[in-house]
């Protein structure tokens, strides 16, 4: 079926849909909101700061900006060798790739961390349940024994493989000390 | 805390926790799911236990190993701080329920709120999928909630103890120049950790760090500028959509600048591709057509927005496709509700999911440039990350493309979306699928990143819930 057939079954009449047109603005072409220069502040940062926030943990502060926020989050402060790669990203701009990788690069180091915390705590994290592994049951059973058996089978393979180079070697060197 | 005592509250909740032998899940309706509402399990004036023919059902109790993990909760931690139950990033496709400290104030400004309704949201899953920059094992992710206010700071004006409020996403001072012009998703006094995005609860560092709402309990900063009382009379359900799906859905339609009888062409079926295609009916369109490659959603989208619907999938070429069906004109405003989890390229999958090289697939943002019209409207609502994409950025030079992107301005379209709620134009709560636990948000997360079950829009629903 050609593209056009198709998409002349599925017209839909406007006139049919409830609220048709009831928001339609000839003047909303191409940008609203309008910029509103008589809101626009004048020289810069000069609105009425809100009262400022104290700092109880640390917060990193892009480089763009010349003064703290008046209020920011506290979640999670920066720690271990992950906060010291965030503080050294911080270090540059955020037009930078290298800001947003080292970020990145934390972030997988803080996994590692956050497994390594758990076990200090005497907590065996149950990874499974944490990936929802009671849903893929519940709803994706075919899913969950295909991943499982091509995980399977590529651990398989790679058992395999070593085997048969430590074999090798080990023939290899039986066959050196025969000669 | 006002109101209720703090220990009180604890208490109730500790208690829900321990009688978890109410354990839930989704089967369809039965008389027993009345009962289980009847005896408290859930609150909410909208809560008839069905949703979209799934339901919230009392099951058999938890095992013993169960029973002694939550026997082993406590209200305090060691240094005596007060705990609550909240959702907590691991990792790339790990999330659990865990408990932490609760809340304080920490500004003159803030509120502290008792979650009552919290959605994940299509955005949530960059973070899970360990796509957003400075994502930290910890963090409570959660932007999209409504709750009861619990305490207020000295200088909070227009909330009291025991409104029950909507939050927008935005963390927004109301004063700073993007906030005077309404952009209150551009506030520059809630995020110090970058200027690329102001703040958002539960959003990353790279969001202003803040703890969101799939918690009991949540910090609000700037009380008096964001949350919105919830009207009398509305469905918890349809507020809790109003903090984000709706609103990025509108301001998707709103920023395409559509013109009676324009065609329009949404990426991506998704509670925010839904919510604007519907919308773009409001301003005036002559066709809206919703491109994507599940068809449970498409078929949703077919009968919720109402919409043209093609699988991509099906027409091999989704550029081709739709510069056929609109005389070889091209739409005239594409909408990209899709952002950096697009399937349908393999090399923007490769680059973008898999080796984050890009930041997200923009396979939707590529497709949206190329099939509209020369000097039409590319709207981008979709989530990608601070660093760079490749799109064909030579072709919206040489169309006269337009494109406009923003997160959405929650509080500036506030006032005309409870409106159109209201009066029956739009129908928020039909999207959400799902009700779950908080205490289930791993599996939640899973059916959802995973588009398990029919999934469209899981809810989290705080056990605090359950007994209060």
């Amino acid at each position: 079926m050609s593209p056009e057939t198709l998409a002349a079954q599925q017209r839909i009449d406007p006139a049919d849909v409830v609220g048709w047109g009831v928001d339609a603005d000839p003047a909303n072409n191409p940008t609203y909101p309008m910029r509103d220069i008589s809101q626009d502040s004048k020289g810069g940062l000069n609105w009425p700061r809100p009262a400022l926030q104290p700092e109880t943990v640390e917060v990193l502060r892009s480089t763009e900006h010349n003064r703290r926020t008046a209020v920011f989050g506290t979640s999670t402060p920066p720690s271990g060798l992950s906060g010291a790669i965030r503080r050294q990203a911080f270090k540059s701009s955020e037009g930078k790739w290298s800001h947003w990788l080292m970020l990145m690069a934390a972030d997988r180091i803080n996994v590692v961390e956050g497994l390594g915390e758990d076990l200090m705590r005497g907590r065996v994290p149950n990874i499974p349940g944490e990936m929802g592994i009671r849903s893929e049951i519940a709803h994706n059973m075919p899913g969950l024994i295909r991943k499982v058996a091509v995980a399977g089978a590529l651990m398989t393979l790679a058992y395999g493989l070593v085997r048969s180079r430590q074999s090798a070697s080990r023939r290899s060197s039986v066959s050196r000390r025969h000669r | 805390m006002r109101g209720r005592s703090q220990p009180a509250l604890l208490l109730q909740s500790c208690y829900g926790l321990i009688l978890a032998d109410w354990r839930w899940n989704f089967r369809s309706s039965e008389p027993s799911v009345r009962k289980a509402f009847q005896q408290g399990l859930v609150i909410g004036s909208d809560c008839n236990g069905s949703v979209n023919g799934w339901s919230c059902t009392q099951v058999s109790p938890p095992s013993p190993r169960e029973h002694k993990r939550l026997r082993g909760i406590s209200l305090h931690d060691h240094a005596g701080e007060m705990r609550m139950l909240a959702m907590d990033y691991r990792g790339p496709y790990r999330v659990r329920a865990d408990h932490k400290p609760m809340p304080r104030i920490l500004h003159p400004e803030d509120a502290i709120v008792r979650v009552t309704r919290s959605c994940i949201c299509g955005s949530d899953l960059h973070l899970y999928h360990g796509m957003v920059p400075d994502t930290r094992i910890g963090m409570t992710f959660g932007h999209e909630f409504t709750g009861i206010v619990e305490e207020v700071g000295p200088e909070v004006r227009n909330l009291a103890v025991g409104d029950h409020v909507l939050v927008p996403f935005n963390i927004a001072c109301g004063k700073c120049h993007f906030c005077q012009q309404g952009l209150f998703g551009n506030c520059h006094e809630s995020n110090s950790q970058a200027t690329a995005v102001g703040g958002i609860f539960g959003y990353s560092h790279t969001a202003g760090g803040y703890d969101g709402g799939q918690a009991q309990y949540v910090r609000v900063p700037y009380a008096d500028v964001g949350p919105c009382k919830i009207p009398a009379g509305m469905d918890l359900d349809d507020a809790v959509l109003l903090t984000d799906v709706v609103p990025t859905g509108y301001q998707a339609a709103e920023m395409g600048g559509i013109q009676r009888g324009d065609t329009v062409v949404v990426f991506g079926a998704g509670p925010v591709g839904i919510m604007a295609a519907r919308c773009a009916w409001l301003f005036g369109a002559g066709r809206v057509i919703v491109i994507d490659h599940l068809e449970y959603r498409l078929e949703f989208a077919r009968r919720y927005c109402p919409a043209e619907v093609y699988n991509f999938r099906s027409v091999e070429d989704p550029v081709y496709f739709i510069k056929k069906i609109t005389d070889s004109l091209g739409a005239d405003v594409c909408i990209d509700a899709v952002g950096g989890d697009a399937a349908g390229s393999a090399l923007h999958t490769l680059l973008g999911t898999k080796l984050k090289l890009e930041a997200g697939a923009a396979t939707a943002l590529h497709w949206a440039i190329n099939s509209v019209k020369k000097g039409g409207i590319v709207s981008i609502v979709g989530v990608y990350g601070p660093t760079g994409n490749l799109v064909p950025i030579g072709n919206v030079v040489n169309k006269g493309i337009t494109i406009r992107a923003n997160q959405a301005s929650v509080k500036r379209l506030l006032p005309r979306l409870i409106e159109h709620v209201q009066a029956g134009r739009i129908n928020p709560k039909a999207l959400i699928t799902h009700k779950v636990p908080l205490e289930e948000v791993s599996d939640a997360y899973h059916i959802f990143s995973a588009k398990l079950d029919g999934c469209i829009k899981p809810v989290l629903v705080p056990s605090a819930e359950n007994v209060a």
